[in-house]
């Protein structure tokens, strides 16, 4: 059998972005193997809680991969689902292929510093997508539901972040502080940027985290979160290695630094060399403009 | 509390990588190999949780050279250390959860804690396969803990919100950064650490069914350029965020 | 500086390193990218030193880290002692000025001369950062020349009264303690050089900061008064007696001084290393210019060639085999290639190398002092010069 099971998350009975990228590689790797794509959702999260489920869906269903998305949930459900299923797992992956009926994988890794090419070689293969990186499927899907037994550990609750605050993992613009802001009391000026964008979220620098000034979530960088947005703007931010491997898949950088030689110019596409207290919040007021006018 | 940590020795965080001769694998030439930033987390925490009588064991999948990294763990105030030795670190997560999971199976430990992922090959997985294994409850990038009796709640940033989670002991626990502040190894544990025994035995690894292909870099982004200074600068910026780049 | 600092290792001089010196030297300087360096800036501008930093570094266990376990010290050898001071002035020297006064001019007299009850009494405090200390041996008119001394210690009934002034006095007004040096026989006597340990709450016992530093600016330097400072019999460092006693203080803190002046070099260096390969001028960055490539060279040699020198006098000291003129010649040397490392990187920086975000130039300002105190560079010239002829220049 070369079939493809694609594990789609949900959220208030509609599909993740995520859930559709999932189905467009689902569909590749069935294209590719000569199989079709049977589709599972997730409504609830508690991974410990789906993985009986989707244990028992996949051996009825004899696939030859599964797919499912490397968000926290994911993260979480695969590596159950590998040793349940006893098999191997291709965590983060960024581009899928098959090669004589072998899945390979290219993922990366160092935060990005570099890139690995895997070939995966057993009858079942697990596959969790980087969210952001493919393109989604629009197209229908037969879906069924996974249902949620009682595991070993249970969501007791779930806190909801701060009323519309986005995840800087998952934004599709984000606005990133560093020390070049020089104290916690002026990351408002970040925060009013992302804001005026609509959809952003705010990041910051390791320095910055370390000193306290922001909190850890919001840490982008190889010991934070590797992002890839549309639009990553990079304020007072030097340009450490390490931050540079958490945001350089992005697919437009902006940097407002104050040193025309920092680093972080070397990979902006587009920089303005100034002070950040006098171009943030102009370049707010300007944003919003824009956004009045559409 | 017996609690084991399973280490990891990673290239620092600041290590330009060079794709070695094999190409598959980094250029360790001048590389500075350090314990992985997560796993110093798990670390602390296990050291504030040890009780009088309790136990803190390091164990490693690694070569020869981990154990210097087990020592780092040791000069933080760990009290032993494992190295289950293997001189290539298969690509196969589930391999490697293996040979850990039959080292602590039997160790009667009422937590076992791991760093969230490993900075070098970004797998987020070896720990919640080794709680599979063992059959033990896992809650994977934790930000905080509680241990109240048997029963643990834990908590794990989640998009846009916050899980909270329970289980009973013995878990794996994966910590994120956020969890504690690390201690630095004081002079008097790096000297403590040269005494402390590190047992080395043959890694049980599992069946590798994942096999490198090739190691490359990211293509170089293209040279950007500064579109001007002050304020001045901004109105051509926008311009150019969305009749070139698209993206606004 | 984007990128972190990897120290400079030109001849894996790493590998001569024991694994525990290793760990030693990474501790100390991830202590000093994490702690130090975010608060250096401010504190060298507003001119005091960091005392937030003291709670940490007595954690670390820095504070006499060579001295032995049981009075709460690391019990390290004399490298990775070295090493500690080299990870601290790449910091910043004012910061290992601190540290080397509480082990090398505080704690070691009393590990060396005081008594079982005295070393008990003292030493953990001291270690644990609970205590500060200063040392008091120079005078407003007896720097180089200290055996002309004029602080007197009277004994009496029940112990002794001392009087005089001491200058240049780091940490002196913030120091719990002072180790005083004072003649306890007649003016011209120099063999009756005793230490004392004297609370500075003691009546009569007086502190003033000396202002208007343009060096050491991160460092409490201060003279101390002392007007009929009564103290008991018990303040007295039994085993000391003569000049020989402060000069054995000094060569503990001097072969700190070779280790971490090269520190500060090294840091110099790396930040200019660094900066050459970003900065661009004429369509190329700056290292490409064989100027600027002369001075790296140059800088980069000079600080390999100290290198060497002072792990070789560390494993000397460990096998008990250095002598003191020994120390003198690494002083005198690193902290002259210091000098001149910083200066010359500094240079290197153009314009952006006198602002205080680039380190070179507090460095620069910094090492002046360093050159100046713990026996000038003149004094160990005058202190070789005579044990390689036999006759001394300054008597």
């Amino acid at each position: 059998m070369a079939n493809v099971l694609a594990v789609i998350e949900q959220k208030d009975g509609t599909v993740k972005k995520s859930g559709r990228e999932v189905i467009a590689v689902a569909k590749q790797i069935a294209g590719s193997l000569g199989g079709s794509v049977d589709a599972l959702t997730l409504d609830a999260s508690g991974a410990a809680a789906l993985a009986a489920s989707v244990t028992a869906h996949v051996k009825q269903g004899g696939y030859a991969a599964v797919v499912l998305a490397a968000s926290s949930t994911g993260k979480d459900l695969g590596p159950r689902l590998a040793v349940r299923l006893d098999a191997p797992l291709l965590m983060d992956v960024t581009a899928i292929g098959v090669d004589g009926g072998r899945i390979t994988a290219s993922r990366p890794v160092y935060a990005g510093k570099a890139i690995q090419q895997i070939v995966a070689d057993a009858p079942l293969t697990i596959v969790a997508i980087r969210p952001n990186t493919f393109t989604a499927d629009t197209g229908e899907v037969k879906t069924s539901a996974a249902s949620a037994a009682t595991g070993s550990s249970t969501v007791k609750e779930v806190k909801a972040g701060g009323q519309g605050v986005l995840d800087v993992g998952e934004a599709s613009i984000v606005v990133s502080g560093g020390r070049g802001m020089k104290g916690p009391e002026h990351f408002h000026l970040i925060e009013d940027l992302a804001k005026a964008f609509g959809n952003a979220a705010v990041g910051a620098s390791r320095a910055v985290v370390d000193a306290g000034w922001r909190p850890h979530g919001e840490q982008v960088g190889q010991t934070g979160k590797t992002v890839s947005p549309q639009l990553y703007i990079a304020v007072g931010i030097s340009g450490a290695i390490q931050h540079l491997a958490g945001m350089r898949t992005a697919k437009v950088i902006v940097a407002i630094n104050k040193d025309r030689d920092a680093p972080i110019f070397k990979v902006a596409d587009y920089g303005i060399v100034g002070d950040a207290f006098e171009i943030v919040p102009r370049l707010t007021e300007e944003v919003r403009k824009l956004r009045a006018e559409h | 509390m017996k609690i084991a940590v399973c280490i990891k020795r990673v290239p620092d965080t600041e290590t330009r990588v060079k794709v070695g001769g094999d190409g598959v694998s980094i250029d360790e030439a001048g590389v500075k190999f350090i314990l992985n930033p997560y796993d110093e987390f798990a670390v602390e925490e296990a050291l504030q949780r040890r009780e009088e009588g309790g136990e803190v064991v390091v164990v490693t999948v690694g070569p020869d050279a981990a154990a210097e990294t087990i020592r780092t763990a040791l000069a933080m105030g760990a009290d032993r250390g494992v190295l289950l030795k293997t001189d290539k670190i298969p690509a196969d997560a589930l391999a490697i959860a293996k040979a850990l999971a039959a080292e602590l199976k039997d160790g009667g430990y009422d937590l076992i804690l791991f760093g969230k992922i490993a900075v070098d090959d970004y797998n987020h997985s070896v720990g919640t396969m080794t709680a599979e294994l063992l059959g033990m409850p896992c809650v994977s990038a934790a930000v905080k803990l509680t241990v109240d009796g048997r029963r643990l709640t834990a908590e794990r940033e989640v998009e846009g919100g916050i899980e909270v989670m329970e289980c009973e002991v013995p878990a794996v626990i994966t910590c994120d950064k956020g969890l504690n502040n690390p201690r630095y190894p004081a002079l008097k544990g790096i000297m403590a650490a040269k005494k402390k025994p590190i047992e080395t035995k043959p890694a049980a690894l599992g069946a590798v069914r994942l096999t490198l292909k090739t190691l490359g870099l990211p293509p170089e982004r293209k040279e950007g350029r500064i579109v001007g200074e002050g304020v001045a600068a901004i109105p051509e910026l926008l311009r150019l965020l969305r009749q070139e780049a698209k993206v606004l | 500086m984007a990128a972190a600092y990897e120290g400079v290792d030109f001849y894996d001089i790493s590998a001569q390193l024991s694994e525990e010196e290793r760990a030693v030297r990474d501790t100390v300087r991830a202590w000093v990218d994490d702690k130090l360096v975010p608060v250096i800036n401010e504190a060298y501008i507003e001119g005091h030193f960091p005392k937030e930093l003291i709670a940490g570094m007595a954690e670390l266990g820095l504070f006499g880290a060579n001295l032995p376990e049981e009075y709460g010290c690391a019990g390290l050898n004399n490298v990775a002692y070295g090493l500690i001071m080299q990870e601290l002035e790449r910091g910043d020297s004012g910061v290992r000025s601190f540290a080397s006064v509480q082990g090398a001019l505080v704690m070691y007299p009393i590990y060396a001369f005081g008594s079982d009850e005295q070393k008990k009494k003292w030493l953990p405090k001291l270690a644990s950062g609970e205590l500060i200390g200063c040392f008091g041996l120079t005078e407003p008119d007896y720097g180089s020349n200290p055996s002309g001394m004029i602080t007197t210690a009277k004994e009496t009934a029940n112990g002794w009264v001392l009087n005089g002034a001491k200058m240049w006095i780091t940490n002196g007004s913030t120091a719990d303690i002072a180790i005083i040096w004072a003649k306890t026989g007649a003016i011209d006597d120099a063999k009756s050089i005793r230490g004392f340990i004297v609370p500075t709450k003691t009546k009569g016992f007086s502190s003033k900061d000396q202002k208007g530093k343009l060096s050491l600016r991160a460092s409490d330097t201060s003279e101390l008064v002392l007007q009929n400072v009564e103290v008991g019999k018990d303040a007295l460092l039994s085993k000391t007696g003569g000049i020989k006693s402060p000069l054995m203080c000094l060569t503990q803190a001097r072969y700190g001084i070779a280790w971490g002046a090269l520190g500060a070099a090294m840091g110099c260096y790396a930040e200019a290393l660094a900066y050459s390969k970003q900065r661009v001028m004429f369509k190329k960055p700056i290292g490409g210019y064989q100027l600027q490539q002369s001075r790296l060279a140059e800088m980069l040699t000079e600080i390999t060639k100290g290198q060497l020198l002072v792990l070789h006098l560390g494993r000397l000291k460990d096998a008990g085999t250095m002598r003191p003129q020994q120390v003198s010649l690494a002083k005198r040397n690193n902290v002259n290639v210091a000098c001149d490392v910083a200066r010359e990187a500094r240079r290197l920086l153009g314009a952006n190398g006198i602002l205080v975000e680039y380190s070179a130039m507090r460095h620069m300002a910094n090492l002046e002092s360093v050159y100046t105190y713990e026996g000038t560079h003149d004094m160990h010239t005058l202190i070789l010069g005579e044990d390689v002829t036999g006759i001394a220049a300054f008597e």
